[in-house]
């Protein structure tokens, strides 16, 4: 690691939303002023008390926050090494760490003058905590979800209807969450002037990544106080799920500096990172390229075309991945693994039986990499895993995959 | 003089308009592609605005992105347009082909390498839509250096401060997307148009044509009648897309291309 040559690990992204060559602002020229007026605004936003005191006051009664910091006695004993704690934003209001990123986006948004809210869903979770938050405010929400994820993720589509929220189902491309996000961004185009796009990870051009990594960095500071108030001391290692990587951006960014603290990022390793490329795992199975406004490691094949990623998790399911990961992958501040549909089943099921505690599919992956090493690592290593959603969303899906017959509502 | 700037010479000696062409390469398939470029001159088309098929074309409508998938599906690649445009100078050495697409395909090559592939092909600009001029170092600047132009994109959201630097280091002309919006949406307005082209014109030193949302002979007479030029890609693309046959499309390609010189 090159301690020698960076003072931190936390100063990223430069003046043109570089971190290393990762980010950016590849983008058309219509959306340029735009990007440009976001940007000052979230500077101006970044340093007015007034703004953060909005936050921490609907961050308090409205989401629910502090997340607990939670021991997990029985995992850790089925484990049998390290101690194992779960922050627990699962149990944010609207199930996921996604809410923290649009409670800021809607105030910017309102700060700007703007009137109409779009944003592209995976897993419905970042579209439902947009629904509910333009509700919340009296805000127009438009949400794009790709059609397959409309069908396999349907109470979170009901979710967003009963919030007010249109849900256009995208048809383009194999109907993920790329091919939502170029309808989101095909629509801003279209509706520059009173249009704001909430994007739901810390993906997109400048300053998306830098912005929504700060409104998720509310998990890491948590994380980092309330265990030195537990256990007087930083873990020794932190994991999280990475789709495009907000919750774990959320995590990691306030311990970059800690360089004591073992950082790992799981990606969605599909049917297996192989060459047969059924995977989402853009750090292990990908290469640099430039998408959706920022370069950072994709899947992609020899002619620098998109490939469609692969996942049991909706919302894991982009072949991309924030450009601050790729970059902390690039210089070996964070580790990244991938872990399997296979195992990531395995991990939501030990998790349900010795926590009680049913995880959304996507954290179940960062639980499966826990599962791996945990036995390993001594008794006092205390190892914290981010619940960044709840996995009530998924039961049908786990159902489908574990061979149960269920009907809806039944 | 460059190609680019021979035929703006010409046709200003000639009093008349530029008709611009978009077509995807590749599509339906290499075959038919090269057989609708090969044509294009003789129907009228002053310059060629080659596509170049990406999976992910967050600035273009339905119309293109089909046209991009169909051409994917036939196999083509970034190498395949190349050879392409090598095939169509074989006969034509004068039409100026301008590549029209996304950075990746372009940064997966590899920046040098692609630029001595396509200044060998006969390309003659390139217009990369997801690289603003802040991104300037990536492409432009070493596409310039290699004798291509760069082609920038103005827009409706283009005010007087940012003008100035949309047109720095851009070459050959200007492209002005009249609406705010994607490919092949909204219809152009002249009216609205006109003062947006003087403007940059006048920034830029640059002829400026115009494209998005024009889909007729009389649109284009009417838009290329407040311009340098009009560029059509959808309405076209739309017809390579039902299956017409190349004849039938290229007979389409004249009356626009009539209807931008009438201008």
């Amino acid at each position: 690691m090159p301690d020698d040559l960076l003072n931190s690990f936390m100063t990223g992204p430069d003046e043109n939303g570089r971190f290393g060559d990762f980010g950016g602002r590849f983008v058309s020229e219509t959306l340029m002023p735009l990007i440009l007026d976001l940007e000052a605004e979230y500077e101006r936003a970044k340093t007015d008390q007034s703004f953060w005191d909005d936050m921490e006051d609907l961050w308090t009664h409205y989401v629910g926050r502090p997340s607990p910091m939670y021991f997990a006695p029985r995992l850790t004993e089925r484990l049998g090494g390290a101690k194992i704690y779960l922050k627990r934003d699962e149990l944010n209001h609207t199930g996921a760490h996604k809410i923290n990123n649009v409670l800021g986006q809607i105030l910017l948004a309102r700060r700007m003058g703007k009137t109409r809210i779009i944003a592209e869903t995976g897993a419905g979770q970042h579209g439902v905590a947009t629904a509910t938050v333009c509700a919340r405010f009296g805000l127009k929400c438009v949400v794009y979800m790709g059609a397959h994820d409309v069908e396999r993720q349907a109470p979170n589509v009901f979710r967003m209807r009963l919030l007010g929220a249109e849900v256009v189902p995208v048809t383009s491309g194999r109907g993920t969450l790329k091919d939502a996000m170029n309808d989101a961004l095909r629509d801003w185009v279209t509706n520059v002037r009173d249009t704001f796009y909430c994007i739901g990870t810390v993906a997109g051009p400048h300053p998306y990544p830098a912005m929504v990594r700060d409104f998720q960095s509310i998990i890491g500071r948590e994380a980092k106080a309330q265990l030195l108030e537990l256990e007087g001391r930083l873990p020794d290692t932190i994991v999280a799920c990475i789709g495009g990587g907000s919750n774990a951006m959320g995590l990691f960014y306030p311990f970059l500096d800690d360089k004591e603290v073992r950082i790992i990022g799981v990606e969605a390793g599909g049917k297996g990172v192989n060459e047969k490329m059924e995977h989402c795992a853009s750090l292990t199975g990908g290469r640099p390229g430039v998408l959706h406004g920022n370069r950072t490691y994709l899947l992609q094949d020899e002619d620098g075309q998109i490939l469609e990623g692969f996942s049991i998790s909706a919302g894991l399911d982009y072949p991309g991945i924030g450009p601050e990961h790729s970059w902390l992958h690039d210089i070996g501040r964070a580790e990244y693994v991938a872990i399997t549909d296979t195992e990531a089943l395995a991990a939501f099921q030990l998790c349900c039986e010795t926590e009680g505690i049913i995880p959304a599919l996507e954290p179940s992956h960062a639980l499966a990499h826990v599962a791996k090493i945990a036995p390993e690592l001594p008794g006092d290593h205390i190892l914290c895993m981010n619940m960044c959603g709840r996995g009530d969303k998924d039961i049908f899906t786990v159902a489908k995959a574990l061979g149960v017959e269920m009907e809806a509502g039944g | 003089m460059t190609r680019i700037d021979d035929t703006f010479a010409r046709l200003g000696a000639e009093g008349k308009k530029a008709f611009v062409a978009y077509i995807m390469a590749g599509d339906p398939d290499p075959a038919i592609s090269l057989e609708i470029m090969k044509g294009l001159p003789a129907a009228g088309v002053d310059i060629i605005e080659l596509g170049v098929p990406f999976t992910d074309p967050m600035a273009d409508g339905p119309t293109i992105q089909l046209a991009g998938q169909r051409a994917l599906d036939a196999g083509q690649t970034l190498d395949g347009t190349l050879a392409m445009v090598r095939a169509f100078r074989e006969t034509d050495q004068t039409t100026p082909i301008v590549l029209m697409g996304y950075y990746n395909p372009i940064y997966s090559k590899g920046v040098e390498q692609f630029l001595a592939e396509a200044t060998e092909a006969g390309i003659d600009g390139l217009i990369i839509v997801d690289l603003p001029p802040e991104e300037d170092p990536e492409l432009c600047l070493p596409a310039r250096a290699a004798g291509l132009d760069f082609i920038r994109l103005a827009t409706p959201t283009t005010d007087d401060k940012r003008l100035p630097k949309v047109v720095t280091n851009t070459s050959g002309f200007v492209y002005y997307v009249s609406i705010t919006g994607i490919t092949g949406a909204a219809d152009a307005v002249a009216s609205d148009v006109g003062p947006a082209v003087a403007r940059i014109k006048a920034a830029s030193g640059l002829p400026v044509v115009v494209g998005f949302g024009i889909k007729t002979p009389e649109a284009a007479a009417d838009i290329a009648s407040v311009a340098d030029g009009a560029v059509v890609g959808s309405a076209i693309v739309e017809r390579i897309g039902r299956g017409d046959a190349p004849a039938d499309i290229l007979a389409f390609v004249k009356s626009l291309a009539d209807g931008a010189h009438r201008a």
